[in-house]
C-alpha cells in the first residue's frame, strides 16, 4: 500500500467514525443542522479521497450516500429512524470497503459487493428526484420554484472565458482545467459555446469557449488565480468564493456578455444557485420596471441587493456562523500532528534516560559540595521534569473516545435484543496512557455486552418490577489517589447468587458445603468457563466473558470487582494503575536494597513504635493499622536497624503500613517494565534505576496488602472484597 | 583457539534442534559460544548471544525462584538475570573473580527478550561442524534432555550445546515465578 493510500485509510477511519457519531446524534436530534453538515462533510471528503487515490468502489458508494445525504441537509428528506439504520449500515459497509482497500485487493468480493449493491439499492429507493432532477431544468426554465437540482454551498465557482488568440499562443485550454483539477476536485463544469459563430465563419484557430466550473479545493483564491497566470491577459476570469450570496452569483450574471437567462441554466446546472433562487434574483431585477433591453442596470441590482439581504439575513447569517463554526474545526484540525506511536515510545524512553541521567548528574553535585554546580543542576533536574511531565502528557487520551465507541453497540444491541437501553456516560475527560486505553477496549465491551444481554431486563420484566422500561447503563471513570477507577454498572437485574451458587458447585468450582460470603459468590463469575445466561446469544454468553476480563485487566497490573443487588443492577469496577512511564516515588531502604512506592499512594511516614516490635498491627491514631513487614516478607537477610519506619499507604480506601529500614525521600521513577519472566509476579510492580546506576524496584501497594491479606486469612480489618483471587 | 573444519563435502542435514540454536555456516558448519559452569562445558548458538558482561551490580528480586537471581542495568534497560547451574538443578552458583554474565536473546512467540545468564568463565568461539554433533543422550547428561539442543565433539570431549529458548522458557520461568519459591527447581 503507497503513503497516499495508507493516509487516505487513516483519515478515511476517523471520519467513519466521525460520521457514525454523527449518525447515532442524528437520530436523537433530527434538526442539528451543523450535525448533518458534519456527517455530510465526512461523507464527502472520504469520496473525495477515493477519487484522489482512484478507488472507484469507495467512490461510486460513497457518492450515492453522499446523494442521499445532500437530500437530507437540504430538507428535501425528512430523517427516519429507518433512514438513519441505512446509513450506519453503509458506514459499517464503507468500513469493510476500507478493509479491502488495506488488504490490497483490487476489487471487494462478491459477499461484500452484493451487500453494497443492496445497499445501494435501498440508498436509491430513498432519493426519489435524484435522476428526474437534473434534466428538466434544462429543459424548462420557467420550472417551479421548488429549489430543484442539487445545490453545493461549500464549493467556488469559476467563470472562465478564454480570449480568441488562446490557441494562437499556444496555450490549450483544456490544460489549465486538468491543472485546476489536481488543486482539488471539480464538482461540474459548464462549456459555455454561444461565442462560437456558425462553422462556416468559424477561425478553427480561434477559440470562442467559456466554462462555469464547480470546484471544491482548500486551496485559496491566490492558487486558484495562479492557475490561469498564463492567460491571464487573454481570458476573463472571475472566481466567486465559496457561500458567495446570490446577489454575488446575479452580478456575476449580469456581468458577464451572454444571456443572463442562459447563464443562469449554467449556474443552476452546475450546482452553484438552485432555480428557485435564480427566479427568484432575476424576477427582483426586473420587478422594478427597468427596460428588458437593459439587465445592466445599476439600481435594480442595488435593490436586489437589498431584497435579498432582508429575505435572507438569516440564512446569510446562518451561513457566516456556519463558515466560522467550520473554518474554527478546520484550524483546529491543522494543529494537530499525527505522530507514530512508536516515535513517541522512543522519546518518552529518551526522556527516562533523561531523569535517570539528572538525578545522577545531581547526586554528583551533591557529592561535589560546590554550590554553583548545585544550583545548576538544580534548575536542570526542574527542566527535565517540566519536559518529563510534557512528554507524558502527550501519551494522555481521554477514556471519551472508548466509551464513545459503545454508543453504536448499546443502540444496535438494544434492537436486536427488543430492549430500550440508554447509554449515560460521566467521566469521558479522564485522562489516561494511550497504551492503557488501547488494551481497555476488549475487557469493556465483554462487561457492556454481558450488561446489556444479562443484566437489563425484557420492558415487560421492568415494568412488572415496577422499574421504568427504558433500562440504563452507565460507564464512568475517574481519578483514585494514582489509579483510575473505571465503573461499568447497569440498573438491570442483578446476579442471581442461587444461580451463581448452582453454577459454580455443577462446575466444581467450589463444593456443595463451601460457606462463602455474597462478595466471594458473585466473584465467582470471574473464574473461567463461567456463565450463567440459559441460552447462548449473539451478543454474550458464550462462557468465555468474565475470565477474560479479569485475565485482561490483571494483565494491565489492574483489578476487577462486582457489586450487585439482585433486583437493582450491579456494578463492575476496573481499577487500574495510571501505568505511566514514569511516576513520582518514594524511596525507601531495606537491608542493602532500595525500594520504590509510589508517591500517591504514599499518605504519612511514622518511626515503628519499639512496643509495635511483635505485633503485626499499630495503633495510628485510634485506628487499626494493618503492617506488612517487608524485610520478612522478601526475605531480605541482614541485621535488623534499632529504629525502623513505617510508610502508610492507601489503596482503595484500605491503609495498610509497611515497615521499612529507612526513609531516602522523594524520587521520580522512570517505570522499567520487568519483561515477561516476571508477568505473574504480584508485589513488584516495575523496576526503576537510581542515579547510582542501581536498579531499585518498585512496589505494587495494592496487590501486596492484598497478598499480605490473602496469606494471613482474614485477621485484620474489615473482609477484603477480593480476597478469592486465584492464589494456586 | 581450535579450530575445528569439515572436509566432507556433504554434512547429514543438521538435527532440528541444533537448527534451531546455531545457524549454519558455509558448509554447514555453526558458531558457538562456550563456558564453563561447575566444570562442565557448555556452548550456546553465538548468533543468540548478544554480549558478555562482568558479573556485578544485581539487584535481588523477592519472592521467585532460587535461579532468577535479580535484574541488572543494562545502559537503561532492566535485565533479568538467571543463575544457569540453579536452573539446571543445582546448587546456587557461587560468583568468582571470573563469573560473567552473559546476555542472550531468547525468542517468545514474536517478541524476543534479553536474559542474562550467569556463567562461572566463558571459554572461546568454537566453529563446530554439523557432523561433529551428536543427538543429546537420554540420561546421564544430569541436566534435563530437552535443554539439550545436541551433544559436540571438541578435541575429543563433549561440549554440551544448549537449546536456549527452552533453558530460558519464559514460559515456563513466568510459571515458576507464580508457584514462588518451590522446593525442587525441576518441574515434573
Amino acid at each position: 500500500m503507497d503513503e497516499l493510500t495508507s493516509t487516505f485509510v487513516t483519515e478515511s477511519r476517523d471520519l467513519l467514525a466521525e460520521m457514525e457519531a454523527g449518525l447515532l446524534r442524528l437520530e436523537q436530534a433530527p434538526d442539528d443542522r451543523d450535525n448533518l453538515n458534519a456527517i455530510f462533510r465526512a461523507a464527502h471528503t472520504i469520496k473525495g479521497g477515493s477519487g484522489v487515490i482512484e478507488c472507484r468502489y469507495i467512490e461510486r458508494f460513497m457518492h450515492k450516500v453522499e446523494n442521499l445525504l445532500d437530500l437530507l441537509r437540504n430538507d428535501a428528506l425528512p430523517v427516519t429512524p429507518e433512514l438513519a439504520t441505512l446509513l450506519l449500515a453503509c458506514s459499517d459497509h464503507l468500513g469493510t470497503l476500507l478493509d479491502v482497500l488495506t488488504a490490497g485487493l483490487e476489487a471487494p468480493d462478491a459477499a461484500t459487493s452484493a451487500r453494497g449493491e443492496k445497499l445501494e439499492a435501498q440508498l436509491s429507493a430513498c432519493l426519489p428526484c435524484e435522476e428526474a432532477g437534473a434534466v428538466p431544468v434544462e429543459q424548462a426554465p420557467d420550472v417551479k420554484a421548488s429549489g430543484g437540482g442539487v445545490v453545493s454551498l461549500d464549493g467556488w465557482h469559476i467563470s472562465v472565458r478564454f480570449g480568441r488568440d488562446v490557441l494562437r499562443n499556444g496555450m490549450d485550454p483544456l490544460s489549465f482545467l486538468r491543472y485546476l483539477a489536481t488543486l482539488g476536485e471539480i464538482v461540474s463544469i459548464e462549456t459555455i459555446a454561444d461565442a462560437m459563430p456558425d462553422a462556416a465563419a468559424m477561425d478553427p484557430e480561434s477559440c470562442h469557449l467559456g466554462f462555469e466550473i464547480r470546484f471544491q479545493t482548500r486551496a485559496s483564491k491566490d492558487e486558484i488565480e495562479h492557475v490561469f497566470e498564463f492567460v491571464r491577459d487573454d481570458c476573463t476570469l472571475r472566481i466567486l468564493p465559496p457561500r458567495s450570496k446570490i446577489d454575488d452569483y446575479i452580478a456575476l450574471i449580469n456581468d458577464l456578455p451572454e444571456d443572463a437567462m442562459r447563464l443562469g441554466e449554467m449556474l443552476v446546472r452546475c450546482g452553484a444557485l438552485t432555480q428557485a433562487e435564480l427566479d427568484h434574483g432575476l424576477a427582483v431585477q426586473r420587478a422594478p420596471g427597468a427596460a428588458e433591453g437593459e439587465p445592466l442596470a445599476a439600481p435594480p441590482i442595488g435593490e436586489v441587493l437589498v431584497e435579498q439581504q432582508v429575505v435572507h439575513r438569516e440564512v446569510v447569517e446562518a451561513a457566516a456562523s456556519r463558515q466560522a463554526t467550520v473554518s474554527q474545526k478546520k484550524a483546529a484540525e491543522a494543529r494537530l500532528v499525527r505522530v507514530q506511536a512508536d516515535k513517541l515510545d522512543q522519546l518518552i524512553d529518551l526522556v527516562g534516560e533523561l531523569v535517570i541521567a539528572g538525578a545522577n548528574a545531581n547526586l554528583l553535585a551533591h557529592q561535589s559540595g560546590r554550590g554553583a554546580l548545585i544550583e545548576s543542576t538544580s534548575v536542570l533536574t526542574r527542566l527535565v521534569e517540566d519536559i518529563r511531565d510534557a512528554a507524558l502528557q502527550l501519551r494522555m487520551v481521554q477514556i471519551g473516545e472508548t466509551f464513545g465507541r459503545f454508543n453504536r453497540v448499546v443502540r444496535d444491541a438494544s434492537r436486536e435484543l427488543g430492549k430500550e437501553i440508554e447509554l449515560v456516560i460521566t467521566g469521558a475527560e479522564t485522562e489516561l496512557d494511550k497504551s492503557v486505553v488501547e488494551k481497555l477496549g476488549d475487557p469493556l465491551m465483554h462487561l457492556v455486552r454481558n450488561a446489556l444481554d444479562h443484566g437489563i431486563e425484557p420492558p415487560a420484566v421492568r415494568a412488572a418490577h415496577g422499574k421504568p422500561e427504558a433500562g440504563q447503563i452507565a460507564l464512568n471513570a475517574y481519578h483514585d489517589s494514582g489509579s483510575i477507577v473505571i465503573e461499568v454498572s447497569d440498573d438491570g437485574a442483578g446476579l442471581p447468587r442461587e444461580k451463581i451458587r448452582r453454577k459454580a458447585i455443577e462446575r466444581g468450582l467450589i463444593d456443595e458445603t463451601a460457606a462463602l460470603s455474597d462478595q466471594e459468590l458473585v466473584n465467582l463469575i470471574f473464574e473461567a468457563g463461567f456463565s450463567t445466561a440459559e441460552q447462548v446469544t449473539n451478543i454474550s454468553g458464550r462462557g468465555v466473558g468474565m475470565d477474560v476480563v479479569r485475565r485482561n485487566i490483571q494483565g494491565l497490573r489492574g483489578a476487577v470487582d462486582v457489586r450487585t443487588t439482585e433486583g437493582e443492577g450491579s456494578t463492575f469496577t476496573i481499577r487500574l494503575p495510571l501505568t505511566l512511564a514514569i511516576i513520582d516515588g518514594f524511596l525507601v531502604g531495606i537491608g542493602n536494597a532500595s525500594w520504590v512506592v509510589p508517591l500517591d499512594s504514599v499518605v504519612e511516614c511514622i518511626e515503628l513504635p519499639g512496643a509495635a516490635d511483635t505485633r503485626d498491627y499499630l495503633n495510628l491514631r485510634g485506628e487499626v493499622l494493618p503492617l506488612v513487614r517487608l524485610r520478612e516478607m522478601f526475605e531480605v537477610g541482614g541485621e535488623v536497624p534499632a529504629r525502623q519506619n513505617v510508610v502508610v499507604v492507601q489503596y482503595a480506601g484500605h491503609k495498610a503500613g509497611l515497615v521499612v529500614d529507612a526513609l531516602l525521600g522523594e524520587f521520580q521513577t522512570v517505570i522499567k517494565p520487568l519483561g515477561a519472566l516476571f508477568s505473574k509476579l504480584r508485589g513488584i510492580g516495575g523496576s526503576t534505576i537510581l542515579g547510582s546506576g542501581e536498579v531499585a524496584l518498585i512496589l505494587d501497594v495494592p496487590a501486596l496488602v492484598e497478598l499480605v491479606a490473602s496469606a494471613q486469612g482474614r485477621t485484620h480489618g474489615e473482609p477484603r472484597t477480593r480476597d478469592l483471587r486465584a492464589v494456586p | 583457539m581450535s579450530q575445528i573444519s569439515t572436509t566432507r563435502p556433504a554434512p547429514p542435514p543438521a538435527r532440528p534442534g541444533a537448527a534451531a540454536t546455531a545457524v549454519a555456516t558455509a558448509a554447514g558448519n555453526a558458531q558457538y559460544l562456550t563456558f564453563v559452569l561447575g566444570g562442565e562445558m557448555f556452548a550456546v548458538g553465538i548468533l543468540n548471544v548478544k554480549e558478555i558482561i562482568e558479573f556485578g551490580n544485581l539487584t535481588e528480586v523477592p519472592m521467585v525462584p532460587a535461579f532468577i537471581r535479580g535484574v541488572i542495568n543494562l545502559r537503561g534497560a532492566v535485565v533479568p538475570v538467571i543463575d544457569l547451574a540453579a536452573r539446571f538443578g543445582g546448587k546456587p552458583g557461587v560468583a568468582g573473580k571470573r563469573t560473567c554474565i552473559v546476555i542472550v536473546e531468547v525468542a517468545d512467540g514474536d517478541t524476543r527478550h534479553d536474559i542474562g545468564i550467569m556463567v562461572d568463565a566463558v571459554s572461546e568461539v568454537l566453529e563446530i561442524p554439523a557432523a561433529e554433533i551428536e543427538p543429546p543422550p537420554a540420561f546421564g547428561a544430569r541436566i534435563r534432555t530437552d535443554f539439550i539442543a545436541g551433544m559436540g565433539k571438541v578435541d575429543g570431549r563433549f561440549v554440551i550445546l544448549l537449546d536456549v529458548d527452552r533453558v530460558l522458557s519464559v514460559d515456563e520461568i513466568a510459571t515458576l515465578a507464580d508457584i514462588g519459591r518451590p522446593t525442587t527447581i525441576l518441574p515434573a
